[in-house]
Formats: structure tokens, C-alpha cells, sequence
């Protein structure tokens, strides 16, 4: 028997030996960059920096989170940040409705193709290209005072707030909504929705009755991933946001980048870890996974 | 009959805030001024050479592709091997594997960021053009990864099994039965996962230390407010030629879908 037939045969009968050989590589590759980098970031929060000399102190020490907790600014930054995830998460859904319902259940196939085409461009064309766009348009002689005066309304002040931020988040993330919600509602039966008016219901009824939460397991995966892309951004904030806007992403980056002190940094960003981590599990028992 | 005319209205305003910036931005390219002014006063094609001249610019672009293209074999290798394994696993570790597995998509940027900049600090390794590609060629996997997943998961297990009664050993079968069927999923994951490395900005700022990819570059110049017509050129070349690799990629996501039907 030659060695080639003797692995694949040994494989075949011990399916874990095949699992094994295969998941080996990549699972000490992720395991040993990317776990043990977050697990070395949860031991990091709480250890110390020698003011002096800039050293990494070792140890266990909450002075970190205790500093996090006692400042009032943090928690407020820190409020702001969820505050605006979930305001772009609940825009997006708003807004992927109508988009997902009539690329599967209204368009034609050619159309279809092309609304999804449509959806794909601005999701993968340049992030900051996107930001910067929005930093053009809204600021003081930007489109948008262009345009609003043009059609004789005064100025709107928008540029560089928080109101800012909330457009600019829904925008970038809102193909990463389309796309999980229009998979959901392609997989309802279309012989549901005949059921539902048959049974009398008006079209608002059955989209509340019936579709919302058949496609409840897409709009969690597509609020995973927009709730989650806002929780750890601090390019936005900082181009359209400017002063008194910062996120979470801005207090770990200035800490890491301008004050090296990363174990203050560790400490603020077990935050969205484990506000993402408590998002995923219940994810997970509603289904969202398979959607994702 | 009215409330889908009223669908209709809202789906053509909500493209036209999808594209509406993007159209904008495009334009910017060919604007005369040195600053971004709204309306545009004049038009002219002297930024595109201007740019293509500029060093910065070029070694920027150069970094981008290599790391891109290094982070996206590593992705193939590492997402391919997982999704096979994946597949064959019981319901129970798999389901642990594939929660783990989407961990760099699904958690914020700023975390694998933040814990990789602080590992490599741990490891006192500097920050280099490797440590970017380390970073990228996490959540480049996942893309990967779920890509060749969702295909092998429409892929009926008997047809291995059929190449197995035939005498075709496990290597045989990978290469004329379970290769064939995956080559489209992983030529879409790559093409994807290395639009999203070419984009990276959130997690590279961590990883990276002296040397600048094409969006830090951006970043940079936007926020110091230097260069900005360049800037406007790049974003003009980026947006047009990602367009590219992502038709291509839904197109052979799309034929591969009408395959297993």
C-alpha cells in the first residue's frame, strides 16, 4: 500500500485524524497570532506604565479601570459610542427594508442582478473615500449648504457633529444590512405570504406578522456587523465628527499611538469587547450565524 | 398598487444616497482648485499625471499591493484548510470552530488592532511591513473562509463518498472532485479579501510603523489637510478599479450558486 493510500484510508476511518491535519495549520496560525493577541490585550488592562520611564509594569492592578470609571468623561464617551451604534443600527434596518423587499419580491431577475450590483459597489469602494466624501458635502461651503440654498432654506449646520457621525456610520455600513436581509427574505416561502392574505391580513400586517420576524436571523447578522463596524471606529469620528465627538476608537488610539500607554488602552477596549461578545452570543441563539 | 410605487420611491432615494457621495467624490478628481470648493469652478486633468509623479504616492500604492496580495495567499491557504476541516467536523466543536472563526469580522477593528499592537509590543517585535500582513491576513481569512464554507456546505457529501467507492484515495478526491468545485469560492474570497487588505485602515494603523499604505497615506493627508487634490485622484483610481474585482468576484459567486441548483 503506498503512503498516499495509507493517509487517506487512515483518514476515512479515524474522521479526526483528516480534521486534525487540516485544521492544524491554520488553527495554530489564528490561535497564536489573533486569540493570544486578545487574550494578551485582556492581561495587558491591568497591568501599569511607569510614568517615568514609559516601562510596561506587569502585575494585576484595576487602577486602569478604576481611572475609566471615576472619569466622567469616559463613561460619557463610552455612552456616546453604544448611543450611536444602536441609532445606526435601527437607521439601517429602516433603510434595508424596502431596498431587500423589492430586489427579491418586486424587481425582475435582470433588475435584481443589477440592484445587487448596486448594493455590492459602495460596500467594497473605498472606505475613506466614502468618509471623505460626507466631510466634502457636509461641511460649511460643502453640497449640502449648496443645495439647501439653492432651493432658498437657510444653512444647515451639521458638519463636524454628532449628527454628522449618525449619517455618515449609516451610510457606510448600510450595504452590510441589504445584503443579510435580502438573503432572509428570499428564503421565505412565497406560499406564506399567500397564506397570510388568504387569512386576511393586509400587506402591512403580514410584512409585521410574518416577514419581520421570519427575517429577524438576517437583521441580526446585519446589525452584527453594522453595530460592531461603529463600536470600533475612530477614522470617522475624527474626519466628520471633530472636536467633543470622540468614540471609544479614539481614547484606545491617541492612548497606543500619542501616549504609549496601552495598558489604559487594553483597559478601555474590554468595553466593546465585551459589549460585542454578550451581541454574539445572543446572535448565536437567534440564528444569526447562518446568516451572516 | 400604491404602496409599491411607494417601495419604488423610497429604494430610488436610497440608491441615490448610496451613490450620490461617491458620484461627488469622482468629480472632485477633475476640479481645478487646489482646495475642494463646491460648485466646482473649473475642470482640468493635470492631477492625474501630478499624482502618478508623486513618490510618496507610488511606494504607498506598491506597499498596498504587496501587502494585499501576501495577506491574500496566507488567506487562501489558511481559509481553504479550515473550511475543509470545518465540514467535516461533528455539530458540536464545529459550531465552537465557526463562532471562533468569524471572531476578526464580527468583533470591532479598534480590538484587533488595539490587542495586536499590544502583543507585538509584549513580543518586543517592531512594527514592519510583516506585522502589517500578520494583521490583514486575520480578518482576510475569515473572507476566505466563509466563502469556501457556504460552497462546501451545498456540496453533497456522497460525491466524495462516490469518488471514494471508485479507489480515488483522499488526495485524488481533493484534487479532481472537491478542488473543481471550490475553485470559484476561493477565487471570489481572494478577490474580495484582498479589496478589503487594499482598503484596511482601522487595524494597519496599529500594525504599521513607519512605512505607509495607500490608506494611510489617505488618512493622513485628509487630516493634515495637505495634497488634497492628489487625494482626490487616488480615491478617483481606487473606486474605479475596485469595481472591477468585485463584479468579477459576485459574478463567479453568482454562476457557482445557479451550479449547485
Amino acid at each position: 500500500m503506498n503512503p498516499a493510500k495509507a493517509i487517506s484510508s487512515l483518514s476515512w476511518r479515524r474522521g479526526w485524524v483528516a480534521v486534525m491535519s487540516l485544521l492544524g495549520l491554520p488553527a495554530v496560525w489564528f490561535g497564536g497570532l489573533y486569540l493570544a493577541a486578545i487574550g494578551a490585550m485582556f492581561v495587558t488592562s491591568f497591568w501599569t506604565v511607569d510614568s517615568l520611564s514609559g516601562q510596561l509594569i506587569p502585575g494585576f492592578s484595576l487602577v486602569n479601570f478604576q481611572s475609566l470609571l471615576s472619569g466622567h468623561v469616559y463613561i460619557r464617551i463610552a455612552e456616546r459610542t453604544i448611543f450611536i451604534a444602536a441609532a445606526v443600527t435601527i437607521t439601517d434596518v429602516i433603510l434595508a427594508w424596502p431596498v431587500a423587499y423589492a430586489m427579491v419580491r418586486l424587481a425582475g431577475p435582470r433588475l435584481r442582478a443589477a440592484m445587487m450590483a448596486a448594493v455590492m459597489i459602495p460596500l467594497w469602494s473605498s472606505y475613506l473615500a466614502r468618509v471623505y466624501a460626507w466631510r466634502l458635502i457636509l461641511s460649511h461651503d460643502g453640497v449640502l449648504n449648496w443645495a439647501l440654498s439653492a432651493i432658498g432654506l437657510p444653512n444647515a449646520h451639521i458638519g463636524y457633529s454628532n449628527w454628522a457621525m449618525w449619517i455618515v456610520f449609516s451610510y457606510l455600513w448600510l450595504p452590510f444590512m441589504i445584503l443579510p436581509v435580502s438573503a432572509a427574505v428570499e428564503r421565505i416561502p412565497p406560499s406564506l405570504l399567500e397564506a397570510s392574505a388568504d387569512l386576511g391580513a393586509r400587506g402591512l400586517a403580514t410584512f409585521r406578522r410574518v416577514m419581520v420576524p421570519m427575517a429577524l436571523p438576517g437583521m441580526v447578522a446585519g446589525a452584527i456587523s453594522t453595530f460592531s463596524l461603529t463600536l470600533g471606529d475612530y477614522v470617522t469620528p475624527m474626519l466628520v465628527g471633530g472636536r467633543g465627538s470622540d468614540f471609544i476608537g479614539n481614547v484606545v488610539y491617541s492612548n497606543v499611538g500619542v501616549t504609549n500607554n496601552i495598558p489604559f488602552a487594553a483597559a478601555y477596549a474590554v468595553l466593546p469587547l465585551c459589549v460585542m461578545g454578550v451581541f454574539l452570543l445572543v446572535a448565536r441563539k437567534l440564528g444569526a450565524f447562518d446568516a451572516l | 398598487m400604491r404602496s409599491e410605487t411607494f417601495i419604488w420611491a423610497a429604494v430610488v432615494a436610497i440608491f441615490g444616497f448610496l451613490f450620490i457621495p461617491i458620484a461627488i467624490i469622482l468629480l472632485y478628481a477633475f476640479s481645478a482648485a487646489p482646495i475642494p470648493a463646491w460648485p466646482i469652478a473649473g475642470f482640468t486633468l493635470h492631477w492625474f499625471p501630478d499624482t502618478w509623479h508623486d513618490e510618496q504616492v507610488r511606494e504607498a500604492l506598491l506597499l498596498s499591493i504587496e501587502v494585499a496580495a501576501l495577506a491574500t495567499v496566507m488567506a487562501i491557504l489558511f481559509g481553504a484548510l479550515a473550511a475543509l476541516a470545518v465540514v467535516k467536523m461533528r455539530s458540536a466543536s464545529r459550531e465552537v470552530v465557526s463562532f471562533v472563526a468569524v471572531l476578526p469580522i464580527a468583533l470591532p477593528g479598534i480590538l484587533t488592532g488595539m490587542a495586536l499592537a499590544s502583543y507585538f509590543a509584549t513580543w518586543g517585535v517592531n512594527l514592519s511591513y510583516w506585522t502589517i500582513v500578520a494583521g490583514h491576513a486575520t480578518f482576510c481569512t475569515v473572507i476566505v473562509y466563509n466563502n469556501v464554507v457556504a460552497r462546501l456546505r451545498r456540496m453533497p457529501r456522497s460525491l466524495t463518498e462516490a469518488s471514494a467507492d471508485l479507489g480515488a484515495d483522499a488526495f485524488r478526491t481533493f484534487r479532481l472532485v472537491q478542488l473543481p468545485m471550490m475553485a470559484s469560492a476561493i477565487g471570489a474570497g481572494a478577490l474580495l479579501a484582498f479589496a478589503l487588505s487594499f482598503d484596511e485602515v482601522i487595524v494597519t494603523t496599529f500594525t504599521a510603523g513607519a512605512q505607509n499604505t495607500l490608506p494611510l497615506w489617505i488618512f493622513g493627508a485628509i487630516r493634515l489637510g495637505q495634497a488634497l487634490p492628489e487625494v482626490n485622484v487616488v480615491v478617483f483610481a481606487i473606486i474605479v478599479f475596485t469595481a472591477v474585482p468585485v463584479l468579477l468576484a459576485q459574478k463567479l459567486i453568482g454562476e457557482a450558486g445557479k451550479m449547485a441548483r
